[in-house]
């Protein structure tokens, strides 16, 4: 890590580029590497305050990642006040919290310079559609060139500002993003020699019913 | 041909020092004494390709050690390694541009069937859906003994292979097509995702 906390880092980050907005994203994994959340409008500014400012210089980004987060809803449990039969009473109640779904792109950063990292930030997309649009931050760091591609290919992020945006992994007239969660290949099932978990539940649906020949149908439980 | 001289007049004569062969043996000894792989590796099989081919292994002692980086020049495709949707067609393209005879082993679980990638989205689950395989080795990858035994087996076949007749090797049969369609990219899969004449899922009934 660097010598910094990431508190102290989107401290400066914030009153180097006037108006961004930080989040410090925690993480309560075992890794404990928290993240900062930076906001689409200001993310390259950021990104170029990170990689020239002397304290920081984190002047290699040796990864970038996708990653798709499904709508979800929370439940949870309140104490609501209501009035029954005349008498006001607590009641417990239900209530499910909808958090629409959406895209994050992920940046791992070390220094060369000073020999620290990785500092990690990520960007959110509004939302889950094909469009989905996020900066490049290609300008700043080379190295996510492809990177930027390959999550465009695979989760369907448009980076705007990349100077070559095109499907990498797959083929060019591939449709759809394969990575995302609620991606569903081609049925093509043939066969399977020891089929387990999904891929059982889909070779099920393929398989002939063998009718019953060897007898075990007919036998009745003793009374 | 060599069904018609007798093997123990053959040894015979041998022993007296008359050396008597058939056109299909010579001309079989000769293509199974050289054959020229084409060179070209997918992923970790290619690793133990190349080791064959090194000294330790030495796949020289077969006739089999010339890599060729055209497939004009090539009479053997070691497909070695996983073939993803996107490189199949260029597979099929190059064997399509190999010269007659030519033969094809399907080097590790990948080739032969996808391996642990089959159920992936973009991996090809077998490279004989496109082209005909003539030797297959299973592994992840195999051994170079496996390569070896491969190319053994395949030198067996040659061996076997009559110049003439009903069941004569496929070169020798203009009936038999070399070239085959290449699959084209669809939407989500190869379009078509098997070539029917040459391949034929398998089919199990299970309850």
């Amino acid at each position: 890590m660097t010598v910094e906390s990431l508190e102290q880092i989107k401290a400066r980050a914030e009153a180097a580029v006037p108006g961004s907005e930080i989040d410090i994203v925690h993480n309560p994994g075992p890794s404990r590497q928290s993240s900062l959340l930076i906001d689409n409008e200001h993310a390259l500014a950021v990104a170029r305050f990170l990689r020239i400012d002397p304290g920081l210089r984190l002047d290699f980004c040796s990864n970038v990642t996708g990653v798709d987060w499904l709508d979800r809803t929370v439940k949870k449990t309140v104490k609501v006040k209501k009035v029954i039969d005349g008498v006001e009473k607590e009641v417990d109640e239900t209530q499910a919290e909808l958090f629409p779904g959406y895209l994050e792109a992920v940046y791992h950063l070390y220094s060369m310079t000073h020999k620290h990292g990785p500092v990690i930030i990520r960007m959110r997309t509004a939302d889950r559609a094909d469009g989905a649009r996020l900066p490049s931050l290609t300008p700043t760091w080379r190295s996510a060139e492809f990177q930027e591609r390959e999550i465009f290919d695979l989760y369907g992020i448009r980076f705007d500002g990349h100077p070559d945006l095109r499907r990498i992994l797959m083929w060019d007239e591939f449709v759809d993003h394969p990575m995302r969660k609620d991606y569903r290949e081609p049925d093509d099932y043939e066969y399977e020699p020891t089929p387990h978990d999904d891929v059982l539940e889909r070779a099920k649906q393929h398989y002939t019913a063998r009718p019953q020949l060897d007898g075990a149908e007919n036998i009745i439980a003793q009374e | 041909m060599s069904g018609q001289i007798d093997e123990g007049l053959r040894s015979e004569l041998q022993r007296q020092g008359i050396w008597v062969t058939s056109m299909q043996d010579l001309y079989n000894w000769g293509r199974r004494s050289s054959i020229w792989p084409l060179q070209f590796g997918l992923a970790c099989c290619a690793i133990e390709m190349i080791a064959t081919a090194a000294s330790r292994y030495d796949l020289a002692r077969f006739g089999g050690e010339i890599f060729r980086p055209s497939p004009r020049q090539a009479d053997l495709m070691i497909v070695a390694g996983t073939v993803t949707k996107k490189m199949a067609p260029q597979i099929v393209r190059l064997y399509n541009q190999m010269p007659d005879p030519k033969y094809v082993i399907s080097m590790g679980a990948c080739a032969i069937s996808g391996g642990p990638f089959k159920q992936g989205y973009n991996v090809l689950k077998g490279i004989d859906r496109y082209i005909p395989v003539d030797v297959y080795i299973p592994g992840c990858p195999p051994r170079p003994e496996a390569l070896l035994h491969a190319f053994m087996e395949l030198q067996r076949k040659i061996d076997e292979q009559k110049l003439t007749g009903v069941g004569r090797a496929e070169h020798l049969n203009a009936a038999q097509p070399s070239e085959f369609p290449v699959p084209a990219f669809g939407a989500h899969d190869l379009e078509p995702p098997a070539n029917p004449d040459v391949f034929e899922p398998p089919k199990i009934d299970r309850t």
